[in-house]
């Protein structure tokens, strides 16, 4: 059993990483990766969202949503995954507003720190992704509770080796036209191309 | 307004304000969705729909929304456009809708559809807001059909599914390059698209945080001299 865990926690690091082989939660992804300090935040801000909301849209999925799920209620027929997409975004909106007043009230440090990037995250398309591959999978509630984990641990450990590699970047010669923005996305190419090299990996 | 401002608001996010090359707006699903070009079509039109449709009807409750849960109706009005679209995506093309898997309902998401809600469409008047997204989401067509059709040409030597380069392992002359079929081409070819735009409009290149000093050489005593 634990070795199944492991084995999806380590598939969704490496081979399956959310930024490097899927390519979500981009936008954030390059414009948050300037220096290591708010990458590394931004990078934990999206392992604890992550880790609440895939499991809460996976219970909500398969006890509401699903076919056949509200029998209970005398619905046998109710199919309601055509709202599915308006669910988890609500899910997601909410759990992290909630986050923050809970933060805000009884761990004010990491509020402090965590504070902008919170609003953000819920226009993160890494967060909603994950979510959207859970169902896509067809996981059951322990196993998303790892899968949430892996992927925000995933992009999160992406960030922050990007803002690294930006933070050296800095202070070498690039020609004008690809400063910046350009010179970013080719390295995140390279990263990639590097991470595919997980894909012949089986566990 | 006058037609040439409609047509400036249309035209303006095609190349001097593109929303993927300047504003780094919606990456994610331009690089996931075109190693083929009819898909990327598809993704295109469902883009392009929901951010003119999302504008449209922002903009025309712009007066109603209390700024407190702005962000909250804007998400209400963006997933059911795209829920929309999926379920007549998945009814009318659903290969298509498979191949695409879970990109079209991170439409939601995308950047560009939350940023031109939240900075034209919450100002702007209704047809002024939906020629804005209308333009901003060709901008990002036009991305993403250039990546598509290098990706897909030279990486399978086909167009659409037509083949336009006979491969060689099909008995014609072409060596398929296959790297372009994988996805992170396509962050190599966005930036050296971005390059060939900045070398073409300069006013966007961004200025270096460190300029590197000239070599120090050794102090010019004959210049000492004379100034003496």
């Amino acid at each position: 059993m634990f070795e199944h865990y492991l084995s999806i926690f380590i598939t969704t690091v490496f081979i399956e990483n959310i930024a490097l082989s899927v390519f979500l939660g981009m936008c954030t992804f390059i414009a948050i990766s300037k220096k290591i300090d708010a990458a590394f935040g931004l990078g934990i801000a999206v392992i604890v969202v992550c880790l609440i909301t895939v499991p809460l849209n996976n219970l909500i999925y398969n006890s509401i949503l699903k076919e056949g799920a509200l029998a209970w209620a005398g619905l046998p027929e109710a199919n309601l995954e055509f709202v599915g997409l308006i669910s988890y975004i609500g899910v997601i909106a909410a759990a992290v507003q909630i986050l923050e007043m809970f933060l805000d009230k009884f761990v004010p440090a990491l509020y402090n720190a965590l504070g902008v990037f919170l609003p953000l995250i819920t226009v993160n398309c890494a967060i909603l992704g994950a979510s959207l591959f859970m169902i896509e999978k067809d996981l059951k509630f322990g196993e998303s509770v790892v899968y949430g984990l892996g992927a925000g641990v995933g992009w999160a450990m992406a960030i922050v080796v990007l803002a690294g590699i930006r933070e050296k970047l800095k202070y070498s010669d690039i020609p004008d036209g690809l400063q910046g923005l350009g010179v970013t996305f080719l390295i995140v190419g390279l990263m990639s191309f590097g991470f595919m090299s997980f894909g012949g990996i089986s566990l | 307004m006058t037609v040439k401002q409609y047509k400036q608001i249309l035209s303006k996010p095609l190349l001097e304000e593109n929303p993927i090359t300047l504003q780094i707006l919606g990456i994610c699903s331009a690089l996931a969705v075109t190693s083929n070009l009819s898909v990327t079509l598809v993704m295109c039109v469902a883009l392009t729909s929901v951010v003119s449709f999302s504008n449209l009807f922002i903009s025309i409750i712009r007066n109603y929304i209390p700024s407190s849960v702005r962000i909250i109706v804007q998400m209400t009005i963006i997933a059911s456009l795209v829920i929309v679209v999926d379920e007549l995506l998945k009814a009318y093309d659903y290969e298509t809708s498979k191949k695409l898997s879970v990109f079209v309902g991170l439409i939601i998401t995308n950047c560009i559809v939350m940023g031109r809600a939240e900075a034209f469409a919450m100002k702007e008047k209704p047809f002024v807001s939906f020629l804005d997204g209308l333009g901003n989401g060709l901008g990002y067509s036009i991305i993403l059909i250039a990546v598509a059709v290098v990706r897909e040409l030279f990486g399978a030597g086909t167009l659409m599914g037509y083949e336009i380069l006979p491969l060689v392992s099909n008995g014609g002359w072409y060596p398929a390059n296959n790297l372009l079929l994988l996805p992170p081409s396509s962050f190599i070819l966005i930036g050296l698209m971005i390059w060939g735009i900045r070398a073409y409009k300069q006013d966007q290149i961004e200025p270096n945080e460190y300029k590197l000093s000239k070599h120090a050489t050794a102090p010019d005593l004959t210049k000492r001299e004379l100034n003496v």
